[in-house]
């Protein structure tokens, strides 16, 4: 059973911190709710895309004729439909963003960059004949040499994907192109003098595959233009804000004429905020004069959208011999697919940003090659550099003798410490995390022949941004929220609970609902585990406005001054015997005597969020590794992390759970496997080897609340967090099951064994 | 070519519909009867997401041509629930909280229904092995794999 | 000519007259779970699509001179099912059920897992293991060959047009015998084998094994019959260096290729490991019989 642990401070609350049953849980449990491509339109087309079957290839020319002409065929769109946009100048952010790059993802201009590039799209009255005309479309390549290792691809001799990119961050500054479109760089303290006074210095080179998010629900629009100009968008979306943006700029739209409705969605931890298929589908709606539906195969999901970056990650870490660290350091090289955007700048803030440490320095390679774009996958660019720091942090534990959470209680950060990016930390809870580590029975469990047990800790930072909520009273005294986040994984009923938390009613009489961009200000999207935080502050924010205005009614009621109201459990009530022995009016009343007061009861809020609060996990796993085949069991595994506060923590421990077993694919069997012509061969679920419900034991949590101070109910974001030490903490099993250390994720069984086999021949030396 | 008219049953009601020869059962469910609780996760059985009952068994309805149902009888995820009372599983579902995005349910309720039903008391191993067939991609299995033990263990107790 | 006809014929001479006049590319449907995934993939396209289903000795488990014929369209759950069957041939029956989910084995046939002609298939090396035959129809009347003839190379078999399986035949059983499969797959379950191995084996009172067959698959283009891997255990009681020369005979014999599934070294390696594995299971099996 999983462990809460609260702190003194936390008090007992009626919804907020309890198991409610989410909102919007019956319509999923019945196949009612409607996913990306639920939706059916009255002469609604199929859209189909091509895709270039060469990695890297100079469009030469397009030729849709034939196409054209196939009966059922309504239009076709290529680059021509589709205007330039400017490229992002100088100085640039930590995070990318070039309209340039995303419209050539979206449908490749000059020339296709991987296998799967969109080319052309074709929308008709069935699939059928939308496949067959794809069948009649004509491109003449000219194909090019290819380069998809980041190594390779910075070499002097390598093919470039983009004339006009030259690196930035390099002094003095290139004339020659390179498929290094920047080198970040972080430092502090003096990394020097740090290695000086260290006892013990270790060196280590990891490598990581590529590994895509995974959702089981395929990229899905289905898109609906007017003759007026403007048009709609049903779509699964993590955010669709951010989506309306992106596709107005790219078809040339006012964002006003542009209205997204975003669908529940199946399933995105990042992937689903790149735009991909849909400005095809609102373009080929508009040349059709009918709705396009647009959804993605699972073949296509792997060749043609943004995997998180395959990595070569360099790390130095130096410590005293007791065990504290004193100089830490990290070359990254990361894969950024086809157009620049590896996701360094979190990798640079958080690899040792568990850690209280004087001297860092980390130089991050954000590198082009010929395969799909990245996209955020959870704790975008953390877990391989983590991967790295975390394995020669237990090296270093190894060699000193030191027990690994010893060693990170030694440097644990804690309230007041300065990390590399100058954060300095509020309120976190890893030492108590720690404590609770070495407290809990999995780490005494005995362990058999061939078993060992890892650990591995992790950091991530979180983001705070705009959210906008409203909400209206209804006049039966229950509550429509209107907020702006699509649901990735029971935030509605995070959302009812700090709702009716607020206001003192019944969970089930707050109904929250997501709304589309006519509906609401803008909200950015449901990523960073922002939602909770900054939605939630919004919405409470909103809910309070809403008590304002009841007290105000009620105070009208009785004569007397506002603040003389008090709101308490559902009701307006004379906030002292002074006031007056009035009787409390709940809201209901309130909501009905509505008309005569005003108008309905409404309060709303639009934020920029700030203040969120960084999240620290740590996990415990036990393997028994097979010798002669170098098969990997995994019989016990535990999840440590802050939450801050738990608001849905049937929820939470579902954002633990999920994450570790995602790190826990990555670090087994998922990777992308390409022939030499750079074509992806395991573009299915098949050979693209994520865990089955057969190959994890139930995976513990253990909640360790320390509230951020900035939320009212103390929440820290928690859904990226888990996906940071599960790569570490099983290679550290692994190595304590059969003495054999791996550096290159996955470690798929014929490296194992043939690791093992090796390391048994030299001992047999 | 003329399309083939194919009558069957789903769920209880008679259903007709056209469909070409290459139309998988899934796509004639969400596309011609417009039944879109039976979701399409791969295309290719890989990911269960697709699992219906035909005659009793359990099957990927991407890998069931729409052609071959003529007579036979489905059960889709929208009959799963018995008027207004929800079954067993799916009660135990929304109480464990075994779903997060909710894509891979509609499959994993119809694949555990069909263990349960020939399996009233399976272990741990057995309840993992026989849904290795779905994949869930958020939520690491564990609240999954409780419901349904929990679910069989209820029905076990009213039995 | 890009039609796609679909027939359901009610007996084999039908079926066989039905792929022996079509043009262009025809196709049994049986299960269903290799055909449509290469139909989707646009690996194959047919011109006709023969559902044998409803041909009714297809459904039909029966007992045949004290073995037992299995028709071509029961699905691996079906196998499993039959009261006797796992029984007698437990190492057929657990390699039939590990192809794919429990959603696959509700549909997939022995029948069709040998005539997709995979070179990882997990029925073929335990049928083969078994002595398996395949009772073929065709224009040119009735033939039954043993199993491993039916796959020439990746993808293809040595049926004539208008020939298709109609049933397997297991033969009838010695006493004390035993039979089992393993593969090595990456995760626990809905991989391709990197390796399979089948082997079937009979033992006298003493405990010696006196009939073995030892068939692997996955490590050459066909499922492969290993002679030497079975004589290296005849006449043993499967001691240590008995079990050795098993491993040694297994590795010998594979021709594996590397690809996204596993690398050479690795498939010659796990032969041997899988083999001394068999072995001893189905060793423990014939002891119970």
């Amino acid at each position: 059973m999983p462990d809460d642990v609260k702190s003194a401070e936390i008090k007992e609350f009626k919804y907020v911190g309890k198991r409610n049953v989410r909102p919007d849980g019956v319509d999923k449990v019945t196949g009612r709710a409607k996913y990306g491509a639920d939706l059916i339109l009255p002469g609604m087309l199929y859209g189909r895309v091509l895709r270039s079957p060469h990695a890297h290839a100079r469009i030469k020319s397009i030729d849709i004729s034939d196409a054209l002409k196939l009966a059922g065929v309504k239009a076709i769109v290529t680059r021509d439909d589709f205007k330039d946009l400017p490229k992002a100048q100088p100085p640039f952010g930590p995070m990318i963003h070039d309209a340039a790059d995303t419209t050539r993802n979206i449908i490749a201009r000059e020339k296709a960059l991987y296998d799967g590039h969109a080319v052309a799209a074709v929308a008709a009255t069935s699939e059928t004949i939308a496949k067959k005309a794809l069948k009649l479309i004509k491109v003449d390549y000219e194909v090019l040499p290819h380069v998809i290792d980041p190594v390779e691809a910075m070499k002097d001799d390598a093919p470039i994907l983009h004339e006009d990119q030259f690196t930035v961050g390099v002094e003095p500054k290139p004339t020659k192109p390179s498929n290094v479109f920047r080198v970040m760089k972080a430092e502090k303290g003096d990394l020097d003098k740090g290695f000086a006074e260290a006892d013990i210095v270790i060196e280590r080179d990891f490598k990581t595959a590529a590994v895509h998010q995974g959702y089981i629900e395929p990229h899905a629009c289905v898109a609906n233009a007017s003759e007026d100009g403007t048009a709609e968008l049903w779509c699964t979306t993590q955010g669709q804000f951010n989506f309306r943006a992106v596709c107005a700029a790219v078809l040339g739209m006012p964002v006003g004429k542009l209205k997204v409705v975003s669908s529940e969605i199946g399933g995105g931890f990042g992937g689903k905020l790149p735009v991909y298929g849909e400005p095809l589908a609102i373009r080929l709606s508009q040349k059709a004069h009918r709705p396009v539906k647009m959804v993605m195969t699972r073949d296509e999901v792997f060749r043609a959208t943004g995997p998180t970056s395959g990595s070569h990650v360099h790390i130095k870490i130096g410590a005293t011999k007791d065990g504290r660290i004193t100089a830490a350091e990290a070359v990254l090289k990361y894969q950024a697919g086809a157009f620049k955007g590896a996701g360094l700048a979190a990798a640079i803030g958080c690899m040792y940003s568990q850690y209280d440490l004087e001297n860092i320095r980390i130089v991050g390679y954000d590198i082009c090659v010929n395969r799909p774009k990245v996209a955020a996958y959870r704790a975008p660019g953390v877990p391989m550099a983590a991967f790295g720091a975390e394995g020669v942090i237990n090296e270093i534990a190894t060699k000193l003798g030191i027990d690994p959470v010893d060693l990170r209680l030694k440097n644990a950060a804690k309230q007041g410490s300065v990390n590399v990016s100058g954060i300095k930390y509020g309120p976190i809870g890893f030492i108590e995390m720690l404590e609770r580590v070495k407290a809990h029975p999995h780490y005494n469990a005995a362990l058999g022949k061939n078993q060992g047990r890892g650990f591995a800790a992790g950091y991530w930072m979180h983001a705070g941004g705009m959210s906008c909520a409203t909400l209206n009273v209804q006049d039966d005294g229950t509550v429509n929220l209107l907020e702006g986040n699509p649901d990735i994984g029971g935030s509605r009923a995070s959302m009812a609970a700090m709702v009716a938390e607020e206001l003192g009613i019944p969970y089930e009489k707050v109904r929250p609902m997501i709304a589309d961009t006519s509906s609401l200000g803008f909200t950015l999207f449901t990523a960073g585990s922002r939602v909770t935080y900054a939605t939630g502050m919004a919405v409470i924010e909103a809910t309070r406005n809403a008590i304002k205005v009841c007290c105000d009614r009620a105070a009208a009621i009785w004569g007397v001054t506002a603040e003389q109201v008090k709101w308490e459990e559902g009701h307006a009530k004379p906030a002292s015997a002074n006031v007056g022995d009035f009787a409390p009016i709940s809201l209901a009343e309130l909501a009905k005597k509505a008309p005569m007061m005003g108008g309905p009861i409404a309060g709303h809020a639009e934020i920029n969020a700030t203040g969120q609060g960084p999240a620290i996990g740590a996990h415990l796993v036990d393997v028994e590794t097979d010798p002669e085949t170098g098969f990997v069991k995994l019989l016990r595994y535990t999840v440590f992390q802050d939450v801050g506060r738990a608001i849905s923590p049937d929820y939470v421990e579902g954002q633990m759970q999920g994450g570790a077993v995602q790190g826990l694919g990555w670090a087994l069997n998922e990777e992308y496997i390409y022939n030499d012509k750079g074509q992806l061969q395991n573009a299915g679920f098949l050979d693209y080897r994520m865990p089955v419900a057969s190959d994890v034991p139930m995976i513990d949590t253990v909640m360790i609340e320390e509230p951020n101070p900035n939320h009212p109910y103390g929440v820290r974001g928690v859904g990226e967090t888990p996906i940071v030490p599960p790569q570490a903490a099983v290679i550290n099993a692994v190595e304590n099951s059969v003495g054999v250390r791996l550096s290159e994720l996955p470690m798929s069984p014929p490296k194992l064994l043939k690791a093992i086999e090796t390391a048994r021949a030299l001992a047999a030396e | 070519m003329a399309r083939h008219h194919v009558s069957t049953n789903v769920n209880g009601d008679n259903v007709e519909f056209l469909c070409d020869t290459e139309q998988s059962l899934l796509d004639c469910l969400r596309n011609e009867l417009h039944m879109t609780g039976t979701k399409e996760g791969c295309g290719t059985g890989d990911c269960g997401a697709c699992s219906v009952m035909l005659d009793g068994r359990l099957v990927c309805s991407c890998l069931v041509l729409g052609v071959e149902v003529e007579g036979k009888e489905i059960q889709t995820i929208e009959g799963m629930a018995q008027g207004d009372e929800l079954h067993p599983l799916q009660r135990n579902f929304l109480d464990h909280a075994a779903l997060q995005c909710g894509i891979c349910t509609p499959g994993f309720l119809i694949a555990a229904r069909a263990l349960l039903e020939r399996n009233p008391d399976p272990t741990e191993t057995e309840v993992r092995f026989w849904l290795a067939g779905n994949l869930c991609r958020c939520t690491g299995y564990d609240k999954i794999v409780r419901a349904v033990m929990d679910t069989a263990a209820e029905l076990r107790a009213n039995a | 000519m890009d039609e796609m006809r679909f027939e359901q014929p009610t007996s084999v001479n039908a079926a066989v007259k039905l792929l022996t006049g079509a043009q262009g590319v025809a196709k049994v449907l049986n299960g269903g779970t290799d055909l449509l995934v290469q139909m989707r993939a646009d690996v194959v396209a047919p011109n006709l699509i023969v559902d044998i289903k409803k041909i009714a000795e297809m459904k039909v488990i029966r007992k045949e001179k004290g073995g037992f014929r299995i028709g071509a369209s029961v699905s691996g759950a079906e196998l499993g099912e039959h009261p006797e069957l796992p029984k007698v041939w437990p190492g057929v029956v657990e390699a039939t059920e590990l192809i794919g989910s429990t959603q696959v084995q509700g549909r997939a046939t022995m029948v069709g897992n040998l005539c997709n002609a995979s070179p990882g298939a997990d029925s073929v090396p335990a049928m083969i293991a078994a002595g398996a035959l395949a009772a073929i129809a065709g224009p040119n009347g009735k033939r039954e060959v043993p199993v491993e003839q039916i796959p020439v190379s990746p993808g293809r078999t040595s049926l004539a047009k208008g020939e298709f399986v109609t049933s397997i035949f297991l033969p009838k059983r010695a006493k004390k015998s035993g039979d089992a499969y393993l593969r090595f797959i990456p995760r626990t379950e809905m991989d391709i084998a990197v390796v399979g191995c089948g082997i079937s084996l009979s033992l006298d009172k003493s405990g010696t094994v006196t009939a073995a067959r030892v068939a692997l698959g996955a490590v050459a283009p066909t499922a492969l019959l290993v002679e030497d891997a079975a004589n290296a255990i005849i006449g043993t009681k499967l001691d240590d260096s008995a079990l050795d020369a098993l491993a040694a005979a297994a590795s010998a014999a594979c021709r594996p290729i590397d690809d996204k599934r596993g690398t050479k070294e690795f498939r010659i390696k796990i032969a041997g490991v899988l083999a001394r594995r068999v072995a001893l299971i189905a060793r423990d099996r014939a002891l119970q019989n």
